[in-house]
């Protein structure tokens, strides 16, 4: 069997014929797997879906119970759809994040979805799977693209909080999975004083808080505008977008920073009104995905959302097959 | 090197005033001798670099980056030094190495080793590091500091008056060891070395029309406020330098007045330019300033002329502890050697009350006049701004009463304010945006302004938003600004110079606002 006949790109997304699958598709389908929780990959009214338990628990709270028809957990352990077989392995991106494994007759493969070879806490630890074809993502698929050690990043957000001890520093993270490794980060670097986090941040910081990821003295930051001041030299969490809300009006001299594999490039921190870029990153920068197609060392290489033709013009370079995939819908942005 | 590359990372993206001055002063205070003082000279450009071109840089990088890679790389980040820095991949462990040594180092490279120094240094370096080293190789640092707020940092920095550094200045040489030791209060403050040099400036503060009953007519000597730039052309021997208000030197840009300065002093005036012989708008002196060339077509076109309003130094005397009544004689003297199409003195006003002056400054003689200056008589020349011996009384500013158009987010502590706003008057039944302003409101007024833009957005553009504004609704802004200028960029086409909010105006009608008639009227 060809590659091509057990998964190919479709308006939908990814989808399998023998099986009668997709793999996180943009529509509405009769029968999903879905490899994270983040908005653009785990989509609402699906007739069928299989997740991780996590990643079906945080569909569940962003969406509601009924977030799907029927709802059936994807484990290590392959099940059969249709006669082909179907695994979830740990892809290290966020909370439940998984890569799906796909055989059927002799051949396999890997969509790996969004992942990360970095330390997290966070995360579960991405697992190599063996396959004849990796789906790889290219969020970071630049060779500019080098993530710093995440430690070093939060001792900036340390440093400015010591010179600017009348601000309220307001650091930009998406609700999901970076707001959580931020909190972390801090925690495990000696920040113990009350994080304050804006109220979308609420519910997926309890799930984590109850998944065993400890996040420590959270609070929300809305208390009443006279009591200002009280934000002063505190770290307050909230998603981008509401910068530019009347929300973040309440703080006291606020400054901005922002939590995100962008940062590394100076014109698109100025460009955000970022004052703090810290570059800290859920996706593989540059030499992960590198090492990773050496160490998986696929037959061939298929490259999804990001800058595909730079990754498909690395395995030119190091002489392995790949070609870009040409998905849409996946916004990389929401990192 | 890893200490000023953290301070241009900051720089670049500080956005407050403030907080730059802050940055440099703790740069300043944590950096050894020398490394410093090739910072500072690197920030007010006073550093002499052998620059490093970019054929060589991408001549080195093709060396280790493949060129497709390379080029989406730099497709995608936008600036080549960036680009170069982030994808360079070092053999080596990060050195700290000094900032002057590394300047040193590239300096007294020979020809033709510079590609081999410069691929060490970033096999050696860090990536921020990498870009802090191409941007001072590649000249112009682009962190948003000028040099004047350098040597304002300096001065808060050794906590002295930034008059005197301005003074010193042009006689110091990089990496200013001597200077630091003064402000540090190691030393003596450096002695005057340079030939020719600036003098700080004195300047004047806004008449208080409150205050004009008490002062008395017969003290002050009053003379025209020309719309050039304040500049300072001091000639000592063969040198000759024609300095702007801050000390900068823009000689180059004015050889034709340069020609002229076969005198030993130092005169204080203005610079204008002529066309077809009448003294010139602003605009067009405009076309020849932060040049450093200029064509011979450009000076034949426009050539400048300096109208003097002082004498600070008459050959080896400093006359500055005179009384301005005496500078004014010898100012007189001076001048009659002068050449009189490059030199003249801006004419005394005459006046008996302070009415008949206001009726002067309403109907001056001239149309690039923009005010009046009083001098007390017996004024000396003193750097800075004291209240008391000098006025400016400018002429009214203009003012219209434009529609708000657009508004677009803060950055830094306002982001989340709409704060930039574009503004227009009626050309027929339409709106054309003629200028933009984001200052002139009290906090209060940007509160309600912002709330305004949000409750009435039509449509939006990133970070812009278009505000309803049409014959029935919108908000009128009173904007006040000091001239105005043809513009062929500008759809509208007029430019203003110095535009800002003076007043909301809730209570004005948008059909009211003013029309593009009466700004192009006031083009004449």
């Amino acid at each position: 069997m060809r590659p091509d006949d057990l998964l190919h790109p479709r308006p939908e997304g990814l989808y399998c014929p023998p099986g009668d699958f997709y793999i996180d598709p943009v529509r509405p389908v009769p029968r999903a797997m879905i490899t994270h929780g983040h908005a653009d990959h785990a989509r609402a009214g699906h007739g069928a879906v299989m997740a991780t338990r996590r990643t079906l628990e945080i569909m569940a709270i962003r969406y509601g119970a009924d977030f799907a028809g029927s709802r059936q957990e994807g484990t290590r352990e392959a099940v059969e759809v249709n006669g082909v077989k179907v695994s979830f392995h740990p892809a290290g991106h966020i909370l439940g994040s998984a890569q799906v494994r796909v055989e059927h007759k002799g051949l396999t493969i890997v969509a790996a979805g969004d992942y990360k070879r970095g330390v997290d806490p966070t995360a579960e630890v991405f697992e190599p799977v063996p396959c004849d074809v990796f789906i790889t993502e290219a969020t970071f698929g630049l060779p500019v693209f080098r993530h710093p050690d995440p430690k070093d990043e939060i001792a900036k957000l340390f440093r400015s909080l010591a010179e600017n001890p009348e601000r309220a520093h307001l650091v930009g993270v998406y609700s999901l999975g970076k707001a959580q490794r931020i909190i972390r980060l801090l925690r495990d670097n000696g920040w113990d004083r009350p994080i304050y986090i804006h109220g979308s941040l609420a519910s997926l910081c309890a799930f984590y808080e109850a998944e065993g990821v400890a996040l420590g003295d959270l609070r929300p930051a809305t208390i009443d505008r006279s009591q200002k001041a009280q934000f002063a030299g505190e770290v307050v969490l909230a998603p981008p977008s509401t910068f530019a809300a009347k929300w973040a009006q309440r703080f006291p001299e606020p400054l901005i920073a922002f939590a995100s594999g962008w940062m590394q490039i100076r014109a698109r921190a100025r460009q955000r009104g970022v004052e703090l870029p810290m570059v800290i990153s859920d996706h593989c920068d540059w030499a992960e995905l590198g090492e990773t197609i050496k160490e998986l060392s696929p037959e061939e290489v298929w490259v999804t959302h990001g800058r595909e033709e730079a990754l498909v013009r690395w395995c030119a370079l190091n002489q392995i097959a790949a070609r870009p995939l040409n998905l849409v819908g996946y916004e990389d942005e929401q990192e | 090197m890893r200490a000023f590359a953290d301070l241009l990372d900051r720089l670049t993206i500080s956005p407050g005033r403030n907080e730059k001055l802050r940055l440099i002063q703790d740069y300043l205070k944590a950096a050894p001798d020398p490394d410093r003082g090739y910072a500072l000279a690197a920030i007010t450009r006073d550093l002499d670099l052998k620059t490093v071109k970019p054929a060589m840089l991408r001549e080195l990088v093709a060396e280790r980056v493949d060129p497709d890679l390379f080029a989406l790389s730099y497709d995608y980040v936008g600036d080549l030094a960036e680009t170069i820095s982030l994808i360079w991949e070092p053999t080596d462990e990060p050195k700290e190495i000094g900032l002057a040594e590394t300047v040193e180092r590239l300096n007294a490279a020979p020809r033709g080793q510079s590609m081999t120094l410069v691929r060490e240094l970033f096999d050696q370096l860090t990536a921020s590091e990498r870009y802090a080293l191409l941007k001072l190789a590649t000249g112009g640092l682009r962190v948003g500091v000028s040099a004047r707020m350098a040597k304002q940092a300096l001065a808060g920095f050794g906590g002295v008056d930034v008059t005197e550094i301005e003074e010193l200045w042009h006689g110091l040489e990089p990496p200013y060891e001597d200077l630091f030791a003064w402000l540090e209060g190691r030393a003596e403050k450096p002695a005057q070395a340079a030939a020719a040099p600036f003098r700080p400036v004195m300047l004047a503060t806004p008449l208080e029309e409150k205050d004009i009953a008490a002062l008395a007519p017969a003290d002050f000597a009053v003379e025209w406020k020309w719309d050039g730039i304040r500049v300072q052309a001091v000639a000592e021997g063969e040198t000759r330098r024609l300095y702007t208000r801050t000390g900068d030197d823009i000689s180059k840009a004015f050889p034709d007045v340069i020609a002229h300065m076969g005198f030993e002093g130092a005169l204080d005036g203005e610079l204008l330019v002529k066309a077809d012989g009448e003294v010139a708008p602003f605009s067009d002196l405009q076309q020849r300033l932060n040049r450093k060339t200029v064509s011979k077509a450009m000076i034949e076109r426009h050539p400048a002329f300096i109208r003097a309003y002082d004498l600070l130094q008459d050959g080896e005397e400093n006359i500055r502890p005179e009384p301005f009544a005496v500078r004014r004689a010898r100012l007189e003297a001076f001048a009659e050697t002068l050449n009189p199409d490059r030199f003249d003195i801006s004419p005394l006003v005459t006046f008996e009350t302070w009415d008949d002056l206001a009726a002067l400054r309403a109907a001056p003689p001239h149309p690039v006049i923009e005010g009046l200056m009083l001098k007390r008589r017996d004024s000396v020349y003193v750097p800075g701004r004291p209240k008391g011996p000098w006025f400016k009384w400018k002429k009214d500013p203009h003012i219209v009463d434009a529609v708000l158009m657009y508004a677009r987010r803060g950055h830094g502590k306002r982001s989340s304010f709409y704060s930039d706003y574009t503004f227009g008057v009626w050309a027929g039944d339409q709106l054309v945006p003629v200028g933009k302003a984001y200052f002139g409101f009290t906090d209060d007024e940007l509160k309600q302004i912002d709330r305004f833009v949000r409750n009435n957005t039509v449509e939006r553009f990133g970070p812009v938003r278009a505000v309803r504004a049409d014959r029935d609704f919108g908000l009128v802004l009173e904007v006040a600004f000091e001239g105005l200028n043809r513009s062929k960029r500008h759809k509208s086409g007029v430019a203003m110079r110095f535009p800002r909010i003076s007043r909301l105006r809730w209570d004005k009608p948008t059909a009211e606002a003013d029309e593009l008639a009466t700004l192009e009227a006031m083009l004449g």
